[in-house]
């Protein structure tokens, strides 16, 4: 069976959403906190779930960056380990370096809380095989601090090494480039805002977000 | 050893809290403001043997934690 960990920060608060995701998808499920300070050496996938760790203070993500298992995450992550991180999980990943860019305040200033469209920009990663490229998929998306920003040199970076995965149909937050979700350059690493494991049941009346976690559970890609 | 630090948005990163406060200032009648930003004061205490020294140390905490540099940039507003 293949193994998946969860990040658990304080503030964090989808980690159970995450883990019903990833066990329905076929994962193995455990739960570490950021205390400790190693990984186990079986893991397939660590994922980063949302919530809001350690109360956003100071920015978003910034004090979760800084804690004990980052060392260990950042170690996983050059081995080329896969990690998904979702709404604070992106904010995190940010923060640590192992994606570029930075999640500010919605343009509208106000938090966000619905549905919303979003657009599979290609389907040649660990994450979206799945779906079928410009598949449009409908995902929750419920953030403050959503507003994906980078320079125009990483942006066009991001475009030319097809690491923007997931693109707003209707951009909600003021996003460059309506970047809902995007990848490092090696493809190991995604970070999206939209919540796939809020949509993976029937009780929830949509399972588009289930593809991402299926996709992972089959990696054929290398 | 007392710092004050001043960490605030890049020219160009959109700041809504500095706009909401911009209308709330122009709706208060105040019609001369141009444009508003919001930032954030960091006053620490601590131990240094000089200001030179204090004056690095607080530029590493900046550039690793205190401030997110693809966003934000920092001042040492005081230090004494």
């Amino acid at each position: 069976m293949k193994q998946a960990a969860i990040l658990v920060f304080p503030g964090t608060n989808r980690e159970t959403d995450m883990a019903h995701a990833l066990t329905l998808a076929g994962f193995d499920v455990r739960y570490i906190f950021c205390t400790q300070d190693n990984l186990p050496n079986d893991l397939d996938l660590i994922a980063l779930a949302g919530g809001f760790s350690y109360g956003d203070y100071l920015r978003s993500g910034a004090i979760a960056a800084n804690t004990a298992i980052i060392p260990a995450l950042k170690k996983y992550a050059d081995c080329g380990g896969n990690i998904i991180g979702v709404c604070n999980g992106f904010q995190i990943l940010c923060e640590i370096g192992l994606l570029p860019g930075a999640l500010i305040h919605n343009q509208s200033g106000r938090f966000i809380c619905t549905a919303t469209d979003i657009k599979v920009v290609h389907n040649q990663s660990h994450f979206t095989q799945e779906y079928e490229a410009d598949q449009i998929i409908n995902l929750p998306i419920a953030h403050g601090e959503g507003n994906y920003f980078a320079d125009s040199v990483t942006l066009a970076r991001l475009k030319k090494n097809n690491q923007i995965l997931f693109e707003y149909v209707t951009n909600p937050n003021g996003s460059c480039h309506n970047i809902a979700g995007i990848t490092n350059e090696a493809g190991t690493i995604l970070g999206m805002m939209p919540h796939p494991e809020n949509h993976v049941d029937v009780y929830q009346k949509n399972s588009d977000g289930l593809g991402i976690f299926y996709s992972l559970k089959n990696k054929i890609i290398a | 050893m007392k710092a004050r630090i001043a960490i605030t948005l890049k020219q160009g990163v959109l700041d809504p809290q500095g706009k909401a406060i911009h209308t709330a200032l122009s709706n208060y009648g105040f019609d001369g403001v141009k444009d508003v930003r919001q930032g954030k004061i960091i006053d620490m205490v601590l131990d240094a043997v000089s200001v030179d020294q204090a004056t690095q140390d607080i530029q590493v905490m900046c550039q690793k934690l205190l401030a997110n540099m693809v966003i934000e940039d920092y001042e040492i507003l005081s230090i004494a």
